[in-house]
């Protein structure tokens, strides 16, 4: 083990989810043998939040929390956390987390905080309207639908189409209103968006696309309805907003470290430093140049990245000097469920040509090409093939090849 | 050294398979399938990492 960056005794990391707790996994895996903090906003020990919109809301299984992690498990990596406690400023020159009237002194840090979702506007203080971010949200949504809530889910993205499929699958009326005209169709084209939209239809949710939401309606304080602005109301018991999430860096904004102009997350390099030395960023609040198509700044809202990134910066942040700095090589991959059927994608959608290969359905392989290059792949029910085509967004100059294997896994499983 | 998988917490993500598609890969049911269940001493870093990316920590390693 080389020497350790002199001076480094105490890593704190804000932000106690996912990418934090693998921060401070990989900082114990690599030998550093100094102080951890992991400060959280929430009371919670990390929990996983893939299961909030799946496995959660369905009535057959418990709603109850399980770390990540156990306390005596975190004990024993000698990690200290300080629980229900959101920073409130940085404090560069002093190498100080503010924590409301107290501080926490660092001396390399980890910016974990990911992101928070969008509120509606005029919703505040309404009951039975929500997002789904944390698990009091999960409880909360699962609740209503134990009452036979019906449910309006505004944005159709993926945790948004998780849910109206919990609700269906309890025999209950979903409804999902989207602005777009097809849902998806920015994320991940108009080809893919449309077979998203039909397996919402053929489960029976009410899909509204090229509307959006002008108002709620509400009796004694609880809501009755989603005024659309085309005029129509759709009754609600239940409203879930998921119109997107924004990082968690009001805390960041009074301090030198470099933020996105447009969403306000901590832009980093491809070995995650941020602007300021000695503090890194991971997970769902972190911009990242991806080397592996062509630089394209990506803040990524997955799991997987979640993990690496955490992994990766504290690596960085610890390593000792002249110590290898280690950079990103990612294909970015999530998965997401909903009636049934399991979509999973690899790469980026950003493309100059998608094509689907097979059923423009369940069975559906889309490929996604830049250049002769093969750079992104969506499949629907074929936890099988995903990771073959993975290999191929790896390989130069795989489009052809792509198409030819894709047509081949369509065939062999006809 | 041998690898084990719990099934029932399995779900067919495949991080493993991308990891090291030398040792796991996801069958049809969605489920994975470890080609070498008592892999070389030498592949140990290796499969570490393939285990460590499951999100469902389905995977352990036993000696
Ligand atoms: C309902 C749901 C379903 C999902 N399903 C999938 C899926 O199927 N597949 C997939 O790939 N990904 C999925 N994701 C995304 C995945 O969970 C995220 O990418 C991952 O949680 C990001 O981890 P993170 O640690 O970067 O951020 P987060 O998990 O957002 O954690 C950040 C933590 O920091 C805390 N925090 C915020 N501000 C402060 C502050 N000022 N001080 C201290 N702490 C603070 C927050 O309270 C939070 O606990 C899902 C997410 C949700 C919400
Ligand atoms: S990564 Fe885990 S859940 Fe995914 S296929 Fe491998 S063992 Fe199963």
């Amino acid at each position: 083990m080389s020497t350790r960056e002199p001076g480094v005794r105490r890593l704190v990391i804000v932000g106690a989810s996912l990418a934090g707790l693998r921060a401070a996994e990989s900082a114990r895996r690599t030998g550093w043998d100094g102080e951890i903090v992991l400060v959280g906003a929430e009371d919670h020990l990390p929990y996983d939040r893939p299961p909030l919109s799946k496995a959660q809301l369905d009535h057959r299984t418990g709603d109850d929390l399980v770390p990540l992690r156990s306390r005596d498990e975190l004990d024993g990596l000698g990690v200290t956390t300080l629980l229900g406690t959101p920073a409130t400023g940085l404090d560069t020159d002093g190498r100080r987390v503010l924590l409301g009237d107290t501080a926490v002194a660092y001396d390399a840090l980890v910016i974990a905080t990911g992101a928070t979702p969008y509120r509606l506007p005029g919703a505040d203080g309404i009951a039975g309207v929500t997002g789904l971010r944390t698990h009091s949200d999960a409880v909360a949504v699962r609740r209503a639908l134990d009452a036979g809530a019906r449910t309006v889910v505004i944005g159709a993205g993926f945790i948004g189409s998780e849910i109206a499929s919990a609700a269906r699958k309890r025999g209950l009326p979903a409804t999902i209103v989207e602005r777009l005209e097809v849902p998806l169709s920015r994320s991940l084209g108009p080809e893919p968006g449309a077979i998203c939209a039909d397996l919402h239809r053929d489960a029976g949710t009410d899909l509204r696309l090229g509307v959006g939401v002008s108002g709620l309606e509400s009796t004694g304080g609880r809501v009755t309805g989603v005024v659309l602005d085309d005029g129509t109301t759709v009754p609600a018991d239940l409203v879930v907003v998921g119109i997107g999430v924004r990082p968690a860096t009001g805390w960041l904004e009074d301090s030198p470290v470099a933020l996105h102009d447009g969403d306000r997350g901590v832009l980093c390099t491809a070995s995650l430093a941020t602007s300021v030395p000695g503090i890194w960023a991971a997970g769902d609040v972190a911009h990242f140049p991806n080397v592996r198509f062509g630089g394209d700044l990506m803040r990524l809202e997955h799991w997987t990245n979640a993990a690496e990134q955490g992994a990766l910066a504290a690596r960085n942040a610890l390593a000792g000097t002249g110590e290898e700095i280690a950079f990103l090589d990612t294909i970015p991959y999530f998965w997401s469920d909903w009636y049934g059927h399991r979509l999973q994608f690899v790469g980026t959608p950003r493309a100059d040509e998608v094509v689907t290969v097979g059923p423009h359905g369940p069975g559906a392989i889309v490929l996604y090409r830049r250049g002769t290059q093969l750079a992104g792949v969506l499949t629907i029910d074929r936890p099988r093939d995903i990771m073959k085509f993975r290999r191929l967004v790896m390989e130069p100059g795989s489009w052809d090849e792509a198409l030819f294997q894709a047509a081949d896994r369509v065939t062999a499983s006809a | 050294m041998r690898i084990d998988v719990d099934r029932s917490r399995c779900e067919g993500l495949g991080m493993c398979e991308a990891m090291a598609h030398e040792f796991f890969e996801v069958g049809d049911d969605g489920f994975v399938v470890v080609l070498d269940e008592a892999p070389d001493e030498g592949q140990r870093a290796f499969i570490r990492a393939a285990i460590d990316s499951c999100p469902v920590s389905a995977l352990s390693l036993r000696d």
